[in-house]
């Protein structure tokens, strides 16, 4: 008999693998397990790595001094990045409340009322948005949107201007008002292709039942698709909310670069990442300490936004999938 | 407003008398008067004094494509005013596609159409200017698989109809709980559920839940109701229920019911009508049907020997 590597047991029985064969499967979840631990060590070192580098600025400051007190004055020195991290909050909600709502209304319109041939070119558009370099943004904002605007964020401010914050002030070109629609845009891809994919898995018989009961597109929309699809919709505006509370570049452009304390959304401002594309350069030692601890806040404030985020969209996932069918079918309590 | 609601109220849903006086000139059975869809529906405040009567369905050389696909050839039925007419045949010959036809359903699918007519009374749901809302609101449909709405409670489920802009014309929204609790009684599920509405719909027995959405569909108050195999999701107590409810809605509905079950059809039926192949080979009342078939198809799958 000759017994070759794969056959050493004999011509009966179970083929034997060579012991090379055998060992492929251990091996390659080794790798990958492998690979996701260093993806954990690469996360941890860096985090540390921002601690260590921003421990000279925050033990100077204080850890809750350089939070939250207002006083930031990087010239001179003087770190308390309450303003950044308000800019930032402030921004970021703006391209929310404004990017969110029309990323789901294009999600919809994608999906649910537009003709059908035009469902992959206006897919294929959107999707495009998210190519564009955030630079592109930034210069097109600036030379563009932001003189373009002024006048017209004047005087929303000055019909608004019961308002704190919201209202009122002086329109500059650049401000919070221009980055947060500039961040609006820039989100607004991603949240509307994944709100779309959410609102692809709304079973038929939901839309169904809905239209059968006299329910026009809209009503039928309200009634069986958005609250299926809540949580993944929640999930895609928390992406969308990651991606602008991070952005530095087309901020650093259309924001103003005047980090005191906001007073009015049409007025020139500063946020985290934006001050540190700025000003990383030309930084010295003491400097690039604080900028570290921005980039560390940063970091902080995502995982916060991660976790809430998380939290929400487990529970209205919860909600949804709600309580399994109480009886089984034979126990005749029908 | 008598408090009775008559056929020819000129509801708010009337549709416009051109459209009206069109269709009667075209129509074939000249009717007497044009009756607007849904203005039979009782009024704010008189809908309990008053309950919905069935309507007339009468079908006229119906075809009905899925693009290129040829489903429903020619179809010429019609369904007499609150009896229960069951649709047989078997799978694949249309039955599901012809009671879709006749709340419009069908259209929902891209590339579907139809041709020819269906009027419910002297109406043509098919004509110009009919609103396919009113259409729907008059024509009910309960679906093969229980499908109430997940997030929303058992009561919300019933309400969902009347929280539509087109249901708040039939009641005043006080009257929601009402009209709720009579639907749900209506169903044969009041009892079952009475204290525990809150919960979600998703939450009760397959048979619960199908009786749910036959509640959801009669919270509505319409004069048709198509159930397209209401019954073949569910074990034969939960299926026995459901068809003792089908003998009492047929009091205040015109009932369709498509089964592949022909003990249900049996069971339910005034009128049997039997399909093939997009085709309506025979038409008649049940037990005829299924003692004395005139054609030989429709012999031969009542007693089992294809299908
Ligand atoms: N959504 C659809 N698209 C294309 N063809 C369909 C669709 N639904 C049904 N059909 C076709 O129409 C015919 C009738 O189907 P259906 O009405 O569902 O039959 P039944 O309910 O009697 O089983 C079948 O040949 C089926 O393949
Ligand atoms: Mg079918």
């Amino acid at each position: 008999m000759e017994a070759g590597v794969i056959s050493r047991g004999g011509g009966s029985g179970i083929p034997k693998r060579s012991p090379r064969a055998r060992l492929a499967d251990p091996a390659f979840r080794w790798a990958l397990t492998a690979m996701a631990l260093g993806l954990v060590a690469l996360i941890v070192y860096f985090f540390i790595l921002l601690i260590v580098k921003a421990e000279p600025t925050l033990s100077h400051v204080g850890v809750l001094s350089f939070a939250f007190s207002n006083n930031w004055d990087f010239g001179g020195e003087i770190f308390k990045a309450w303003p950044l991290l308000v800019g930032t909050l402030v921004t970021s909600a703006l391209a929310l409340l404004i990017g969110v709502p029309i990323a789901i209304a294009t999600a919809l319109f994608i999906s649910e009322l537009c003709p059908r041939r035009m469902r992959i070119p206006l897919t294929v558009l959107v999707d495009l948005t998210a190519a564009v370099p955030s630079v592109v943004f930034g210069l097109w904002g600036f030379f563009f949107l932001a003189p373009k605007l002024q006048g017209t964020a004047q005087w929303i401010a000055d019909r608004l201007s019961f308002i704190p914050i919201i209202g009122g002030g002086h329109a500059a070109g650049p401000s919070y008002f221009v980055a947060g629609l500039v961040l609006a845009i820039m989100i607004l891809p991603i949240v509307s292709a994944i709100s779309r994919e959410v609102i692809a898995t709304v079973p038929l018989d939901h839309k169904e039942a809905a239209l059968a009961l006299g329910a026009t597109r809209w009503e039928m929309i309200r009634m069986a698709v958005l609250p299926y699809s809540r949580a993944g919709i929640a999930g895609a505006s928390m992406l969308g909310l990651g991606r602008a509370i991070g952005e530095a570049i087309a901020v650093s452009y259309v924001i103003g670069g005047n980090a005191t304390l906001i007073h009015h959304i049409v007025e020139q401002g500063d946020s985290l990442a934006a001050t540190i594309a700025r000003s990383f350069n030309e930084a010295n030692a003491n400097q690039r300490g604080a900028l570290i601890a921005c980039g560390l806040l940063l970091f902080v404030l995502t995982l916060v936004v991660n976790f809430v985020a998380r939290y929400f969209v487990a529970r209205s996932t919860r909600a949804l999938r709600a309580p399994p069918a109480a009886e089984p079918v034979a126990s005749g309590a029908v | 407003m008598n408090g009775i609601p008559r056929r020819s109220d000129q509801g708010e849903e009337a549709l416009p008398e051109t459209a009206a006086a069109e269709r009667q000139q075209n129509s074939p059975w000249t009717p007497s008067s044009a009756t607007p869809i849904a203005a039979t529906r009782s009024r704010a405040g008189d809908s309990r004094e008053a309950p919905s009567q069935g309507r007339a369905v009468v079908l006229a050389d119906l075809n009905a494509y899925y693009g290129k696909a040829h489903a429903i050839k020619g179809v010429g039925l019609d369904y007499a005013a609150n009896q229960v007419t069951a649709m047989i045949g078997p799978s694949g010959c249309g039955k599901s596609t012809l009671v879709r036809c006749i709340n419009r359903m069908h259209e929902e699918i891209p590339g579907a159409y139809t041709t020819g007519s269906i009027m419910l009374d002297d109406q043509d749901i098919y004509g110009e200017n009919v609103d396919v809302v009113a259409v729907r609101r008059a024509v009910g449909m309960v679906f093969q698989k229980p499908n109430p709405f997940p997030t929303m409670s058992i009561f919300d489920n019933v309400a969902a109809g009347l929280r539509l802009t087109g249901g708040r014309r039939g009641g005043k929204r006080e009257n929601i709980k009402d009209r709720v609790e009579r639907s749900l009684r209506g169903a044969g599920l009041w009892e079952e559920v009475k204290d525990r509405l809150s919960e979600p719909g998703i939450g009760l027995s397959g048979g619960q839940q199908q009786r749910l959405c036959i509640a959801r569909t009669i919270a509505v108050e319409p004069e048709v109701i198509l159930m397209d195999e209401p019954c073949s999701a569910l074990d034969p107590i939960a299926t026995l229920k459901v068809e003792e409810l089908i003998d009492e809605l047929k009091t205040r509905y015109t009932i369709v019911i498509v089964t592949h079950n022909m003990q249900q059809a049996a069971r339910v039926a005034d009128t049997t009508a039997f399909m093939l192949a997009g085709e309506l080979v025979e038409v008649g009342p049940t037990e005829r049907i299924f003692t004395k078939p005139s054609d030989s198809r429709t012999e031969d799958y009542v007693s089992g020997k294809f299908g």
